[in-house]
């Protein structure tokens, strides 16, 4: 259409001249009304901390982003947090969304766990309301083929590609010395689908499964898994499993002396500064493929610092829903309003750069951004280095670990 | 399978088993006297456990030594959460009671949340990692001195109860309460007496964890259901039941986890609560009611 | 359970029976948005399953902790038969309440055989739930730990409405029928059997009642309705995994909102979710900081049951002239 209506074109010169008149952005008539960004994490229930980290991540950006003056394409129009709590139950989670819609709400960001995400983006679904996951491994999220989900962070099985490819290159560099692995996990679906995957895989890299251990959560005693482990001995010992367990599990292996070439996680929930700070000796040497920001980007290193000064932990959870946001930012940018189907528009068609991770240009297939990937981390007593790909490497490995 | 290894499992789980014997023993003389099932022991549990954190990173006290403080401590809460809320609200009915600690349970474990936060902590302290070879099995040293000190707890209540008179009146009142008031014991303060001691328990058991575990808002939720095998098998309300009942089920669980694996070994603690309580729910040394 | 209070209520007038029901149906009409359709969905939801723990706690005295067990079995079933073998989830629900009633009565059976009552019994129902749960876990046929996530396919037949209204008239004929099934237990022969089973069983025993077969078959009852609970659940949200099944969250769910609005009154497990629900919900917009919202819900119980120890239900009946609370020991 390339003739306007002579009435809107009057209509648009009125407006014109009225904002001319009555100036400089900041008088209350002309600021546009604030995007709703719902927030619905588990920030009460087991999941209290990951909850709480996450939405820390994303009033970081929400700010960042007001601070800088809104979203320009939208006159400025600022990002507002509905915070929501959704107890750690997928029920709750749902009923979250539902009332953030009642209030306006322009986007979703949520849910930490998969159980909650599920049902939640379903809900949001009915609306065609745009949903960003931060966390949440499970692949059924974005296999589903609803329109309005979009996760950013790769999947878990990526990252158990990824992380294959990272253990082999490092097993090869050091004259294949590997051959035996046992895996423990965690019962539920995170460490079940992550096991699953790895035995399937690890074959490939010559590197064989002798046995997948799963244990409850929560356990309160690893000593007899670290028995049979002892029992079994494996070159490299492989953890899929949440914060507390893998703590557990750590400091007793280490406790008796399980002396492999490497102790290995993928999407280890444990591993983060909280357990180099608590336990240095335990960490020490530890690997994890997990999802972690780029060291070698100076707003990385800031975001860091601005967390640290807080008291906090620069987590996963932080960054991975301040990307989110940035995210949604872009696409708003991109679209110039916050219409939902021009947003998830602009979302679907992103190549938005995530400058603090190792990722490269987001591209998402059916939801799930395929430029997204996890890095090889290794700890030492007082921090926690990157040590693979080498393009974000911050330190070299050390595989062989020194005998115990 | 290794001989070594059943053995070494055998030692593990009686290890754990005293634990969890010190947590069920102040469950069981609440239920042994006040006939309430208390619902908010795991977040006094979780409560004691913040604690001796905080009494070690705050004050720099060990976490041993901090028993001395975390004991007497939690007895006073404890005496004073009956007299002042659980005694007065229990009006004779004990469903209510039972909704009652329930409702303390969200209340505490979020104040927890709260004040100190989502995420778990643990300590780390010089003998944190010193192991001790017994038998065929490496246990770490904290694990050796909580059995130990759990057992002679135990051991010092079951005098306590036997020996002293406000023993003799808390197993009166836990007998006969209508009796025990006729000859002039003072229910109430029995109640309020019991109701201490068995946080006080607490306060001990949280001093023999965190060298070993870990602590956060909702840590007591891992230790509840197994208190209350402990205490069903052993019998409610008996001191050597829950030393016994705690023992086997430790050994339950590190069997159970040998042998059907760490996930599906946790049936054996269930299963046998609800052997226990089909074929002899007084428990092992209950009273028959 | 001596809710003494409950056997001395004159029975329900249908005018009010009427008029509930009214209220029930007007209400997505009033409210239609989402979320508050959403809000009546979960306030009947829990008010039926909590129905089902009053009919055996409340009504027969027989308190429960692990009630959960039946709404989990009942997902499971007709989750599994609808995922496997393609049955219609419409005949889950009846399937599901044959599975609830199925559990129901092996736990009656073996309890009840081996004479537990009181708190021994509400353990061992907690054990169950807590075995089955585990089981859930660790086989293929639930999907263990990955659970099991029912395809969307919106349309009536798929029992996944499209509008959210649709599943609350749905969850209204179920929580309507689960009243009708505590009215007319309460007007019963069966029910006085219960009420004096509730009250002394030696007694009742005396008085000729075969306390034993009772005692299964509320249970049976009781687990029907929680069998069907779990069905509707898995339904709205399709999605379930053992925590969600057979997590204790819901076994305390049922328990307090039964107990808080009334045990052993037909009306008092709608009052309790109605109440809860509404708690719920107002106190989560407290949310800046993390756990403020569960403190005032736990802080507030503590209250409810401080002043209205026979749960809400007290406030309407006061006039009626509620009995006195006995104390069972």
């Amino acid at each position: 259409m390339n003739t306007t209506h002579p009435l809107s074109r009057r209509l648009i010169l009125q407006a014109g001249a009225a904002s001319a008149v009555l100036g400089a952005p900041g008088i209350l008539l002309a600021q546009p009304k604030p995007v709703k960004v719902g927030l619905v994490h588990p920030v009460s229930g087991g999941l209290a901390y990951s909850g709480g980290q996450s939405r820390m991540g994303a009033q970081m950006a929400i700010d960042e982003i007001n601070a800088a003056g809104g979203i320009k394409a939208m006159g400025g129009a600022k990002l507002e947090a509905l915070l929501g709590d959704s107890q750690s139950r997928p029920e709750v989670g749902v009923s979250e969304v539902e009332r953030m819609e009642q209030d306006g709400v322009a986007a979703y960001l949520g849910c930490f766990a998969s159980s909650i995400a599920l049902p939640a983006t379903q809900a949001a679904a009915k609306y065609n309301t745009p949903f960003l996951i931060d966390v949440g491994a499970s692949d059924l999220i974005v296999n589903r083929g609803l329109k309005n989900v979009f996760r950013l962070k790769p999947g878990f099985g990526k990252c158990v590609d990824d992380a294959i490819v990272a253990l082999g290159d490092i097993n090869k560099g050091a004259g294949g010395l590997a051959k035996t692995a046992v895996l423990v996990h965690e019962e539920s679906e995170f460490g079940t689908g992550t096991a699953k995957l790895l035995a399937g895989k690890l074959p490939g890299i010559n590197i064989q499964p002798l046995e997948t251990i799963k244990h409850a959560n929560p356990t309160r005693d690893f000593s007899n898994i670290a028995l049979r482990i002892k029992g079994l001995k494996p070159d490299l010992v492989i953890m899929s499993n949440y914060q507390n367990e893998y703590v557990l599990l750590a400091r007793t292996l280490a406790q008796q002396k399980v002396d492999v070439a490497a102790m290995f996680s993928v999407l280890g929930g444990g591993f983060n500064y909280k357990l180099v700070k608590e336990q240095p000796d335990v960490a020490h040497y530890m690997m994890d493929f997990n999802h972690w920001f780029n060291p070698k980007n100076a707003k990385a290193q800031a975001l860091k610092k601005q967390v640290e000064a807080k008291g906090g932990l620069f987590t996963f959870e932080v960054y991975l829903s301040y990307n989110c946001i940035m995210l949604y930012a872009d696409a708003l940018q991109r679209a110039a309003t916050a219409d939902k189907e021009k947003v998830i528009a602009a979302l679907a068609s992103s190549t938005w750069m995530p400058e603090v991770m190792p990722y490269g240009p987001t591209k998402f297939v059916n939801g799930q951004n395929e430029g997204g990937r996890g890095a090889l981390l290794q700890a030492s007593k007082t921090d926690i280095d990157v040590v693979a790909p080498e393009q974000f490497a911050s330190a070299k490995p050390v595989y062989p670990r020194p005998k115990m | 399978m290794d001989a070594n290894i059943i053995a070494a499992a055998a030692i593990n789980g009686l290890l754990l088993g005293g634990i969890y014997t010190l947590v069920a023993s102040g469950l069981t003389l609440i239920y042994g006297v006040l006939h309430i099932i208390n619902f908010a022991h795991g977040s006094m549990l979780m409560l004691a456990m913040f604690g001796v954190y905080y009494l070690l990173t705050l004050l720099g006290i060990d976490p041993y030594l901090s028993m001395f403080i975390m004991v007497p401590a939690m007895f006073l809460l404890g005496y004073l959460l009956y007299k002042g809320l659980i005694g007065r609200l229990s009006s004779g009915k004990d469903e209510n009671i039972l909704l009652v600690t329930l409702g303390l349970s969200i209340l505490i474990e979020n104040l927890a949340l709260m004040f100190f936060k989502g995420d778990s902590r643990t300590i780390l302290v010089s003998y944190s990692d010193t192991m001790i070879e017994v038998g065929p099995a490496f246990v770490p040293l904290p694990k050796l001195i909580s059995f130990a000190v759990a057992m002679a707890l135990c051991a010092a209540l079951g005098l306590f109860i036997q020996r002293t008179d406000t023993g003799r009146a808390i197993r009166a009142v836990a007998k006969e309460r209508v009796g025990a008031q006729l000859v002039g014991i003072d229910v109430d303060r029995i109640f309020a007496i019991s109701y201490g001691i068995g946080l006080a328990t607490l306060g001990a058991a949280a001093s023999l964890m965190m060298p070993i575990f870990y602590v956060s808002p909702t840590v007591g939720h891992v230790f509840v259901l197994v208190a209350f095998t402990v205490v069903v098998l052993g019998g409610m309300g008996s001191f050597l039941g829950a030393v016994v009942g705690g023992l086997i089920i430790g050994l339950t669980e590190s069997f159970g986890g040998l042998f059907l694996g760490e996930s599906m070994g946790q049936i054996g603690i269930s299963l046998i609560f609800i052997l226990i309580l089909l074929f002899r729910p007084s428990g092992l040394f209950g009273a028959k009611t | 359970m001596t809710s003494a209070s409950a056997s001395e209520l004159k029975p329900i007038p249908w005018k009010l029976h009427l008029s509930v029901l009214a209220v029930a149906i007007a209400f997505p009409f009033v409210f239609p948005s989402s979320f508050m359709v959403n809000f009546g969905v979960l306030a009947l939801f829990y008010a039926f399953i909590g129905q089902s723990w009053n009919i055996s706690g409340g009504f027969a005295g027989q308190l429960s902790f692990g009630h959960v067990a039946f709404f989990g079995v009942g997902a499971y079933a007709s989750t599994i038969v609808q995922m496997r073998y393609g049955i219609s989830p419409w005949l889950g629900l009846p399937i599901a309440g044959l599975a609830g009633a199925f559990v129901g009565g092996v736990i009656a059976v073996l309890s009840f055989r081996a004479g537990l009552k009181g708190s021994y019994f509400a353990l061992i129902t907690l054990a169950f739930a807590e075995v089955l749960r585990i089981v859930s876990n660790s086989i293929g046929i639930t999907g263990g730990g990955l659970g099991l996530l029912i395809p969307m396919k919106i349309g009536a037949e798929n029992l996944q409405f499209a509008e959210r209204s649709g599943f609350y008239f749905l969850i209204l004929v179920l929580a309507a029928g689960s009243v009708a099934v505590a009215e007319w237990m309460q007007r019963s022969r069966f029910g006085a059997q219960l009420a004096a089973i509730r009250e002394n069983e030696d007694s009742a025993k005396a008085l000729g009642i075969n306390v034993f077969a009772e005692k299964v078959k509320v249970m049976l009852i009781s687990g029907a309705i929680g069998g069907v609970g779990g069905c509707f659940f898995a339904q709205y949200f399709l999605y379930i995994d053992p925590l969600i099944a057979f997590g204790t969250d819901k076994s305390v769910e049922m328990l307090l909102v039964a107990m808080i609005g009334g045990a052993g009154t037909v009306y008092g497990p709608l009052v309790g979710s109605v109440l809860l629900a509404l708690v719920s919900d107002v106190t989560r917009t407290l949310t800046q900081i993390q756990g403020l919202s569960l403190v005032l819900y736990g802080g507030l119980l503590v209250v409810i049951i401080a002043f209205l120890p026979n749960g809400l239900i007290d406030l309407f009946s006061r006039k009626r002239g509620g009995g006195k609370a006995g104390s069972k020991k």
